[in-house]
Formats: C-alpha cells, sequence, structure tokens
C-alpha cells in the first residue's frame, strides 16, 4: 500500500508532529545543559560565566542531595509496593461475579480523575489534619493521641496520599490483564487438580508479569515527577523533599539555575534509564 | 464462561468488593458531602455523615470570593484546547505511520514516546524564560501549547493504534474509488475511527484537566486553571474546610463524570498498547 | 474500452524481485485469470496495474495511453478486494454511490446508477442496510456494485470469493461470468484456485514466482502445458508423473498422465498395481495405486460404479494420444 506518492504525503503529513516534538525536546534540552555548564544566578548578576562541572558536583555533595534521593527512591519504592499489592487483590476480588460490578468498578476507579491538588489538599486537611482531620477525631474516639500526620509521618503520609490516587490505575491495567487470560487455562489446571493458590500462583501470576511490569515502569515516569503533592501539602519539608523538589527549589526558588539544571540533567539520565526499558517492551509489543 | 457460582460466594465477594469500593471512593464522597455543611459542622467532633442542615451557601461564597467561573473556563480552554490542537496535528501523522509504514515508523514512535519521558522540572527554567521572552507567562496561549506537546505523544500513539484496526483494503478502495487523499481521511478514514477519536480527546482531556506541573509553574492570576485555583487554598484563613470542599468538588465534578465514560481507553492510552 | 499492457514491468520490494521483467497484453473485453500458488506475485501484478503500488520499472498503458505514474483514482479501473473493503459506516446506498460523490457526478445520475446497479445484483431491498447487517454473500455484490457503477475501463478481482463458503462460491462465479458476458468489459481476476480459473476465463495467465509460466485458453492449458509446472497445476486431481525406464524408451526425461486419461481393468492392461485410497465422488471414483513401478503413487480417475476395494489389484491402460512428454528441464516436447 505504498506508492511513491503515498509516501512523500506520509513524509508531508507527519512532519508537524515530529518537528514540533523535536523542537520540545531539543531547545529547552539544549538549554539545560547549556546552564548547567554556567554559574547562573538571575537574581544576583545572572550569567556570571563557565563553571564546568562545578554545578554537577556541588549538586551531588550539597547536604541535601542524598536525602532526596532517598525521599524519592521511598516514595516510587512504597508507591510502587502498596499499589501493585493492592492492585493485584483488588483486580482479583473485582474479577469474581457480583452484584453491581460495575458501580464498584467506578468507586474503585475515581480517585484516578481526581486533581493531584485536590486530593493532596483533601488528604491534607480534612483527614490527616491533628485537630479537625478525620484521623485524629478516629483516634481520640479511641483515646489515642492524634498524630501530627505530615511533619510526624511525612513521608507515609505522602506515600498514601499518591498511592490513593494510582491505585485505580494498577487496579484497572492488572484487571484487564486477569481478564485477558484464557478460562481455559485455569479450568485445565483445576481439572489436573491445582488448588485455587496454586492456580494463582502458577498461572494467573505469570500471566500477570508482564502488566505488572508495565504498571511499574509507567508509574516510576510519573513517581519520580510527583510535585504538586508536596507543592500543597509539606513543601518539602519533613524529609519529603524529593529530588524533583529540590530542582525546583533550586531553580525557581533561590533561583541558582546553575545548580537546578544539573540537577535536571541527573533527572533526565535517571528518567531516561527506566524510560529504556519501558520503550523495549512496548518496542517488542510494535512488532506483532 | 458461564459457571454456576454459589450464592453464598456472590454474596461474599459482593460485601467485599462493595467494602474496598467505598473505602477508597471515601474521601470523594466526604468532600462531596462536607461541601453542603457549615463551617461549623464541617469540623464537629464527633464528625457528622448525613444527618446535618444541607446547605449551598458554600458554592456561592467560592465563586462570590474567588471566581470560580474564570477558573473552569480557563481550565476548559486549556485542556480542550491543548487535546483538540493535538489531534489536528496527530491525525495525519497517525495515518501516515499506520497506513504508509516504513523502516523508520516504529523508531519514530518509540521517539515520540519517550519525550513524553521527560521529566518536567529538568526543562523548567527553559521553558520558563522562553514563556517570558515570548510574553506567555500566565497566558491560555502558551499553557495550550506546552500541554499539547507533553500529551501530544500519546494522542499520536493512541489514534495510531486505533488507526492500525482499520484494514487497508478500505482506504485502497477508497482511492480506487477515486477519493483524493484528502477525502480519504476526511470520508472514509475519519468516520471509520470516529469511537477511537473521541476516545483519545476524552483521555487527553482529562491528562490535560489535572495537569499540575506546568500549570501551577507558568500561570499567575490570569490563565489559571481549576488545579492552581485549588492549590490556592493551601494556606487555611479561618474556618475553611466547606468552603475548600466546595471548591475541590467543583474542581473534579466534570472531569470524574467524563472519566467513567473513559475507563477501558485509560488502559490503552496510558499503557501505550501493552497491556490489552 | 480496457486494453491493458505491461511493457517490461518489474517489481521489488527493497532486494527482493517479486516480479522479474514481464510483458503481458490483456485485450478489451477479455476475461483473464491470474493463476498461481501463494507468493507467486498474481496479487502484486493486479495492484500494480490498480497503481496501489508503484512499478520498480517498465511501464504500464491502459488503452495504449502511458499510466505508470497515474495515481489509482485516475486509471479509470475497478477492483473488489478479497475482504471486500465495504465502508462499514455508510449503508449499501452510500457504498455503492462513492465512487460516483468522488467524481463529482450530479445527484439525480447517482441516484439512477445505483438503482441500476441494485437491481442487477438483487440489492435493491437492502440499499438501507449497512454492510454489517449483510450476508457475505450480499456484501460481496455491494463490492462489486460499488465497482460496475462507475463503468470502468477494466474490473479487478483479487480473490473475491476466496471468504465464502464453498456453496456460495459457486453461484457467485457464475454471477461474475453472466456479469461479463453482459456487461463485456475487460475483467482481470486473481485466484489461487485453477477450478476458478478454468471455469471463469477467456485467458489464463499462471504465475510462479513473478514468471509468467505460460498464457492461454483454460483448454490450450489443459491440453498443451508448455511445462511441468503448468502441467502440474492444472486440472484436478494432478496429473501424474513418471520418470525412469518407461520415458526414456519415448524419448522423455518425464511422462505425464492425467488421471481421467487412464483406463482400469480388473483383467488386464499396460500398468498394473495395488489398490490403497480409493475416494468416491459418486459420479467418478479415484483409485490411488502403489507398486505399479512407475511411480510412488499412480492416481486413475474411474466412473463412479467401478467397485475395486483397498488392496485389489487393479489393471490399467493410458489413452496413448494423451500422453504429455517433458524433457529434463521440464519443458514440453512436441
Amino acid at each position: 500500500m505504498a506508492t511513491r506518492h503515498s509516501r512523500s504525503a506520509a513524509r508531508l503529513m507527519m512532519a508537524p508532529a515530529v518537528i514540533l516534538l523535536l523542537g520540545w525536546m531539543l531547545v529547552p534540552l539544549t538549554m539545560t545543559l547549556w546552564f548547567s555548564f554556567r554559574k547562573y544566578l538571575p537574581l544576583r548578576g545572572g550569567d556570571l560565566g563557565w563553571a564546568g562541572l562545578e554545578n554537577y558536583s556541588r549538586f551531588v555533595s550539597s547536604s541535601a542531595f542524598w536525602p532526596s534521593v532517598q525521599a524519592t527512591l521511598i516514595i516510587v519504592g512504597g508507591v510502587l509496593a502498596i499499589t501493585v499489592c493492592l492492585g493485584i487483590l483488588l483486580a482479583l476480588l473485582l474479577d469474581q461475579p457480583m452484584w453491581g460490578q460495575g458501580v464498584v468498578r467506578i468507586l474503585v476507579i475515581a480517585p484516578f480523575f481526581v486533581m493531584p491538588t485536590v486530593s493532596a489538599l483533601v488528604w491534607k486537611n480534612m483527614f490527616m489534619d491533628p485537630v479537625n482531620g478525620l484521623f485524629a477525631h478516629l483516634f481520640k474516639a479511641f483515646g489515642a493521641e492524634p498524630v501530627s500526620w505530615l511533619s510526624q509521618a511525612a513521608l507515609p503520609s505522602i506515600i498514601l496520599i499518591v498511592s490513593w490516587q494510582w491505585l485505580p490505575f494498577a487496579t484497572l491495567i492488572l484487571l484487564t490483564a486477569i481478564q485477558s487470560l484464557d478460562r481455559e487455562q485455569l479450568e485445565a489446571a483445576e481439572m489436573d487438580g491445582a488448588p485455587p493458590l496454586k492456580r494463582f500462583w502458577h498461572i494467573i501470576l505469570p500471566h500477570l508479569s508482564r502488566a505488572v511490569t508495565v504498571v511499574i515502569l509507567i508509574q516510576t515516569i510519573f513517581l519520580l515527577s510527583v510535585f504538586a503533592e508536596i507543592f500543597v501539602t509539606t513543601q518539602g519539608a519533613f524529609g519529603t523533599r524529593t529530588l524533583t523538589y529540590l530542582i525546583f527549589q533550586r531553580v525557581l526558588e533561590s533561583q541558582n539555575v546553575g545548580l537546578g539544571s544539573a540537577g535536571g540533567v541527573y533527572a533526565i539520565i535517571l528518567a531516561n534509564i527506566v524510560a529504556l526499558f519501558l520503550m523495549r517492551i512496548v518496542g517488542k509489543n510494535l512488532d506483532r | 464462561m458461564a459457571r454456576a457460582v454459589t450464592p453464598k460466594r456472590k454474596a461474599i465477594t459482593t460485601a467485599l468488593a462493595w467494602a474496598a469500593g467505598l473505602v477508597i471512593f471515601f474521601p470523594i464522597l466526604w468532600t462531596i458531602l462536607t461541601s453542603f455543611k457549615t463551617e461549623a459542622q464541617a469540623i464537629s467532633d464527633p464528625p457528622v455523615f448525613l444527618f446535618f442542615d444541607w446547605t449551598l451557601e458554600n458554592y456561592g461564597i467560592v465563586q462570590e470570593r474567588s471566581d470560580y467561573m474564570r477558573f473552569l473556563w480557563n481550565s476548559v480552554v486549556i485542556s480542550l484546547g491543548s487535546t483538540l490542537l493535538g489531534v489536528a496535528i496527530a491525525v495525519p501523522a497517525a495515518w501516515s505511520m499506520a497506513f504508509v509504514p516504513s523502516k523508520r515508523t516504529k523508531d519514530i514512535l518509540l521517539w515520540m514516546l519517550s519525550t513524553k519521558m521527560l521529566p518536567a522540572v529538568g526543562v523548567l527554567y527553559p521553558i520558563y524564560l522562553l514563556f517570558i521572552r515570548f510574553g506567555l507567562l500566565d497566558s491560555r496561549a502558551g499553557l495550550v501549547v506546552v500541554i499539547m506537546l507533553i500529551n501530544l505523544p500519546i494522542i499520536v500513539w493512541m489514534l495510531y493504534t486505533y488507526f492500525r484496526e482499520i484494514p487497508g483494503e478500505i482506504l485502497e478502495a477508497a482511492r480506487m474509488d477515486g477519493a483524493t487523499l484528502k477525502e480519504e481521511i476526511l470520508y472514509v478514514l475519519t468516520p471509520m475511527a470516529v469511537p477511537g477519536i473521541a476516545s483519545t480527546v476524552l483521555l487527553n482531556v482529562i491528562l490535560a484537566w489535572n495537569e499540575a506541573f506546568w500549570t501551577l509553574n507558568l500561570t499567575a492570576a490570569k490563565a489559571a486553571p481549576l488545579t492552581a485555583f485549588i492549590a490556592s487554598y493551601s494556606s487555611p484563613e479561618g474556618l475553611f474546610y466547606a468552603k475548600l470542599s466546595a471548591a475541590s468538588t467543583m474542581a473534579i465534578a466534570p472531569i470524574l463524570v467524563l472519566g467513567w465514560f473513559s475507563q477501558k481507553q485509560l488502559v490503552r492510552g496510558l499503557t501505550f498498547g501493552a497491556v490489552k | 474500452m480496457g486494453r491493458i499492457t505491461l511493457d517490461k514491468v518489474t517489481k521489488s520490494f527493497g532486494a527482493v524481485e517479486v516480479i522479474p521483467p514481464l510483458d503481458l497484453t490483456i485485450e478489451d473485453g477479455e476475461f483473464t485469470v491470474f493463476v498461481g500458488p501463494s507468493g507467486c506475485g498474481k496479487s502484486t501484478l493486479l495492484r500494480l496495474i490498480a497503481g496501489l503500488e508503484d512499478v520498480s520499472s517498465g511501464q504500464i498503458r491502459i488503452d495504449s495511453k502511458d499510466a505508470t505514474d497515474v495515481p489509482p483514482a485516475r486509471r479509470g479501473l475497478a477492483m473488489v478486494f478479497q475482504s471486500y473493503a465495504l465502508y462499514p459506516h455508510m449503508s449499501v446506498r452510500k457504498n455503492i454511490a462513492f465512487p460516483l460523490r468522488m467524481a463529482r457526478m450530479d445527484r439525480a445520475e447517482i441516484d439512477r446508477r445505483v438503482e441500476a446497479a441494485a437491481s442487477v445484483l438483487n440489492l435493491t431491498d437492502y440499499l438501507d442496510r449497512r454492510p454489517g447487517q449483510l450476508s457475505g454473500g450480499q456484501r460481496q455484490r455491494v463490492a462489486i456494485g460499488r465497482a460496475i457503477v462507475r463503468e470502468p475501463a477494466a474490473f479487478l478481482f483479487d480473490e473475491p470469493l476466496s471468504n465464502l463458503d464453498a456453496a456460495l462460491r459457486v453461484g457467485m462465479r457464475l454471477e461474475i461470468s453472466e456479469l461479463h458476458e453482459r456487461l463485456t468489459t475487460t475483467m482481470i481476476y486473481v485466484t489461487h484456485d485453477q477450478v476458478e480459473a478454468m471455469t471463469m476465463a477467456d485467458r489464463i495467465v499462471v504465475l510462479r514466482a513473478g514468471h509468467i509460466e505460460q498464457v492461454g485458453s483454460p483448454l490450450e492449458l489443459y491440453r498443451t502445458p508448455r511445462n511441468l509446472f503448468v502441467a502440474g497445476f492444472i486440472g484436478s486431481p494432478r496429473m501424474n508423473f513418471i520418470e525412469g525406464e518407461l520415458a526414456r524408451r519415448v524419448g522423455a526425461h518425464t511422462l505425464g498422465i492425467r488421471p481421467e486419461h487412464i483406463a482400469v481393468s480388473d483383467s488386464g492392461g499396460e500398468w498394473s498395481g495395488t489398490v490403497g485410497v480409493s475416494e468416491h465422488l459418486g459420479s467418478d471414483t479415484m483409485f490411488h495405486v502403489h507398486g505399479t513401478g512407475l511411480a510412488e503413487t499412480i492416481t486413475v480417475r474411474a466412473d463412479g460404479e467401478v467397485g475395486f476395494k483397498h488392496g485389489d489389484r487393479i489393471h490399467m491402460t493410458p489413452r496413448p494420444d494423451a500422453m504429455h512428454r517433458f524433457d529434463a528441464a521440464g519443458l514440453r516436447i512436441g
């Protein structure tokens, strides 16, 4: 289905999308790279000349760097663990015959459509507030001392909020994957005398492995750049300053663009490593 | 697969699933309920669940005090504008990739997706600078462009997967029937792909509506959409739970409704076809 | 008018040459069938004529005008696809009218032509349905309707019957042949089924690996196949091939004899062997005979009433005037 006419038409029609995305990628990326080698303080003298690799080494050696990496890893890892485990359980549950399946599905999926700023603020004020939050009421009802969640247990709190947002995504994808499982395979295993737990372990879980991988990779990409949830809750305080938030602070709050840009390059490299794995899976799928 | 399930087992799974569903949905439910309370009831101890004096006054106050409609309008313009612009650019590109594939098609697609992986914070300052330079800071046009660009890969991708399900022979038939390329796309491809295009629009409107990095960093007062409007509630002033709830409800209600229609497309769009 | 000439046409996909230089002329009004095993390039050849693929070199002329670089829309040809390729979102009426709409014909004329085509094809009652609501045979007729309203210079059919079940296929075969009788427009028909080729064609083009093996009327191919490939491909069941001493005696490398040209007897004949599987078709019976010393199996077609059982001794006598001789290169001798 390809003639010279259609091939040249195809090139022409692909051009706008390709050129736009190429510009969107190259222009800011080049600027970030450029800034990362400059001593650039917009509010304190502007561009103060070549800095070599100084920004890179300063970003890594600053006292905030390792804690931010740690915070990032804890948030990403925590959210992944919670959403994948609960997601599998929920997907298995929702796959069973029941009354009102459609409604339950809607209830479970709803949090995904809540904008990050809303979910962060609702959790922060109406649930986690140490005086008026629902959790505080609940603790008092049981005679316990209310916890100031976002300062005393800031990281777990953020993990809870973000997990609540991403659980629907994991559940939905895993449910789709479970539903694509060949029922006859399960029945064959049942005929062979495998009990439910063994069937889950030897048939369902391997079938899900690909979907789980995809969930992990996609969520990792989004979770690495969690921003609004921290922005409206702790502003990076109490150990919740992630790499993304640290860079944001360097660039826009303390206006140290050179340093922030070096951090940005690190973040880009990190994201690209994850993206590489994801692209491989997606690419394999394209060859069908 | 109709296999008899004992009513008892069905009852248990139903109860479990509803319990799980309600727990997950509870924060949203609680927000909606609180929005109809007075500020005093909103923080009463013990909390009141359903038996309070229902009031609509919070909605009035929110609109009056912060001009909700303006933020709503910004959200609508930005999400719809960016999506429609994206679709207009993506349809021809997806046509090319789906129906005139070359050796490089796969690479181009993967490269496009990889731009989606670029961490926003890594290019924050350059974009910020460019926005200042071109006078786009706090403008809807600027946000439409940026959000269109971050969603363009997903739009191209989704359309591509939908187009690929359309048999090439039908387009060839149109060509044999004397249709030009424009007529082929307009009268044959697009009508056949309407369901796919609609789901693509739906999902991307949702993603754009909830985008909260660029909207927070590139807007101030004029072009701020609902994400920024809600963020302004992060520094509390006095009793404000009921008003926060009313504002939140208004911010998520439109998209919650749209979102429920888009469940299926969600999987396809967000996994880039890797899970079906 | 619809005289189509291919002049040294070639087609390569990358480094792979699917069609080596090929010359062919299809006369106006002729029903030509391209036949060959799958992968022989017959569909590619049709798509080259349609303009859905570019030729790599050479020239295609339609009514002696160079059409090599003319896009498919302007070649004045109509095509019926294997999958029918109907527009699922349009009614039958709109499907048939589509090429006329693209030609900017006026509405009254479009309506007149669509009605006429529908009545010819027995589709009048279905004009307002969608393709999804039609049976396979009806869809096929819609596809044909869409092709005939344009009054094209030639019709191209790409294995149009292969998605139909056996009974419908025979019916549609007759309908297409009748259509050709009535319209007397050039038709080019691609199939891998030699029965379709034999029953419908004025002229058959047998293709293998992009090469034309032989061009001729069905009976020409049946009576005087030019080489072993054509001899084996045309005719069902397949021609028996005998090598060795017997062939050498008549100055050939391979001797060919069709199953229907061998007489059987239980008392005596030129050859003999043991009956293996027999297939009873009612009117005829096919015996697969082993142990003849000529070839592993000799297939014989006998009258339906002839009764040999598995393991019986059978005697066979070939019709001497129906023997085909081939040389070592597989080419026909004499």
